[in-house]
């Protein structure tokens, strides 16, 4: 992403400076919509969304209920199990995600065929796999945190009353706990958004791929990748604005606690 | 009929230090005994004990012809048979004060959904707040709290009450209130262990009076003893401290 913010303050700084490509010109040609050719180079770009979308929306989905059972564990008084979360946390969250990406697409199957299943990986499900693996790590973490901050005295008081662990998680500690969860999953979210541009190296067309694949035949890296940007902001502020009308929603019901 | 609750040398640990001391003591059927002593003297550790929350060391409990041990499953033994109130209320702030009554009863006894709200208001009734059944509890005022923290308890129907210091976090016009409510509880039979600092209650109500110190029993008194003649230093002491500020 650092490469798409210093392309994003170079493009501002040329445009400032009134420079622009090897011609001259600003070479907004490419995506000019009222020319065929500029019309046709915009509707392949934005066709990437429904596929960065549809990425993030299950990898964020599977990384949800993934780091919930990673997260619960660590809430055990058997250090067996809270050690299982610890591992499980220190690794996945040390690998970064590129190598990752390149493990679960190109190892993964060949650890499949060892075993003698049939199993294929396409782009896609490699790059939801991994998506969501990643960031399952950091979802544990936040549930972890979240429930933790529930006082002792809730959790006991649900044990006098009669209810099982699972009870109690589920009608006392779960419910409060999520109004303090939800912030920082809505970050994760948009991170799994921003990182799904990955999934353009192993060939998925989303998004970035379109937008380097526009770059090699046109050889407009500016407009082209300017654009890119912008798709994303638009994706990321339809994301925030979603979330802060959830917690708004969220907070004035919950607005009687204490 | 042998006692409900019997204590024989329980003792207790955190870490090294000992919370409680070779701890011995019956409770029979319809007795209230009122338990006192300064702060850390393990009040509050023994009647966490008897309701589980804490797990004993050494010595034998029997609750309810139970022996409890720290195996899980004996604790379910006297689930729901046994209930607390905290100092703290501990209600669930996000449930309405009906929901946080009838959890307990629909969750845990299995109980209709219907039953339990009949059974919630009739023990909204019997803690005097019927009208604020709709409220969440954060609205409502700490002796109020307390008095549904009651009333949750109470829908369990349970043998046994532990009160664990119910007046210690209120203002001093609510005390009242909350007293009056558990003094009725008194009256009516039920069996009852209740840690306070609230001697006014502990005269009117208890039929024995413990005194503890430093993880031990130190003094087990009629109520009308305890206060003209207390027995050793230590609970003279403690008195002459609660009484004569």
């Amino acid at each position: 992403m650092n490469f798409c913010i210093r392309l994003f303050i170079v493009s501002i700084f040329l445009l400032l400076a009134g420079c622009s490509g090897e011609s001259g010109n600003w070479g907004w040609y490419v995506i000019d919509p009222s020319t065929k050719s500029g019309w046709t180079n915009i509707k392949f770009l934005v066709g990437g969304f429904g596929a960065t979308i549809l990425v993030s929306l299950l990898a964020a989905f599977i990384s949800i209920i993934l780091g919930l059972i990673v997260a619960l564990p660590s809430l055990s008084s058997s250090w067996i199990l809270r050690s299982c979360n610890r591992i499980y946390v220190e690794f996945i969250r040390a690998i970064p995600l590129l190598p990752m990406l390149f493990w679960v697409f190109y190892g993964l199957p060949v650890i499949f065929k060892s075993l003698g299943l049939q199993v294929e990986i396409d782009a896609f499900w490699g790059a939801v796999i991994t998506l969501a693996v990643s960031d399952s790590a950091f979802t544990a973490e936040i549930y972890r945190a979240g429930i933790q901050s529930i006082a002792k005295g809730q959790r006991e008081a649900a044990q006098t009353i009669g209810l099982s662990y699972f009870q109690s998680m589920r009608y006392v500690i779960f419910p409060q706990a999520l109004r303090r969860i939800l912030p920082p999953l809505a970050n994760q979210f948009i991170y799994i958004v921003k990182m799904s541009a990955f999934a353009s190296v192993i060939g998925m067309q989303e998004l970035t791929r379109r937008a380097n694949e526009i770059v090699v035949t046109e050889y407009r890296p500016l407009e082209i990748y300017t654009l890119l940007i912008f798709e994303y902001l638009v994706l990321v502020l339809v994301i925030s604005f979603g979330v802060r009308w959830l917690e708004k929603k969220l907070g004035s019901n919950e607005s009687n606690m204490n | 009929m042998g006692p409900v609750i019997e204590m024989r040398e329980v003792s207790k640990y955190f870490g090294s230090f000992k919370a409680l001391n070779s701890v011995n003591l019956e409770v029979s059927k319809g007795e209230k005994v009122v338990v006192c002593g300064p702060s850390g003297s393990g009040k509050s550790t023994l009647v966490r004990c008897i309701s589980r929350l804490e797990k004993h060391d050494e010595g034998t409990l029997e609750v309810l012809g139970s022996i409890l041990t720290n195996d899980e499953k004996t604790s379910r033994a006297i689930k729901s048979k046994v209930s607390m109130v905290f100092q703290q209320f501990n209600l669930f702030p996000h449930l309405s004060v009906l929901d946080n009554l009838i959890l307990g009863p629909t969750k845990a006894l299995g109980l209709s959904r219907k039953d339990a709200l009949d059974r919630a208001y009739m023990f909204l009734e019997r803690v005097k707040i019927p009208e604020q059944a709709d409220k969440k509890p954060g609205l409502l005022s700490g002796g109020q709290q307390q008095r549904v923290a009651i009333a949750r308890a109470l829908c369990l129907e349970p043998e046994i009450m532990l009160f664990d210091e119910p007046t210690s976090a209120l203002d001093p016009e609510m005390i009242a209130e909350v007293l009056d409510v558990i003094l009725d509880l008194a009256k009516e039979g039920m069996t009852m262990v209740v840690v306070t600092h609230e001697m006014g209650f502990a005269r009117k109500a208890a039929d024995r009076v413990i005194f503890m110190d430093e993880g031990e029993i130190l003094e087990e008194n009629t109520p009308t003893n305890f206060f003209k003649k207390p027995q050793t230093e230590r609970s003279k002491l403690f008195l002459n401290q609660v009484l004569n500020y």
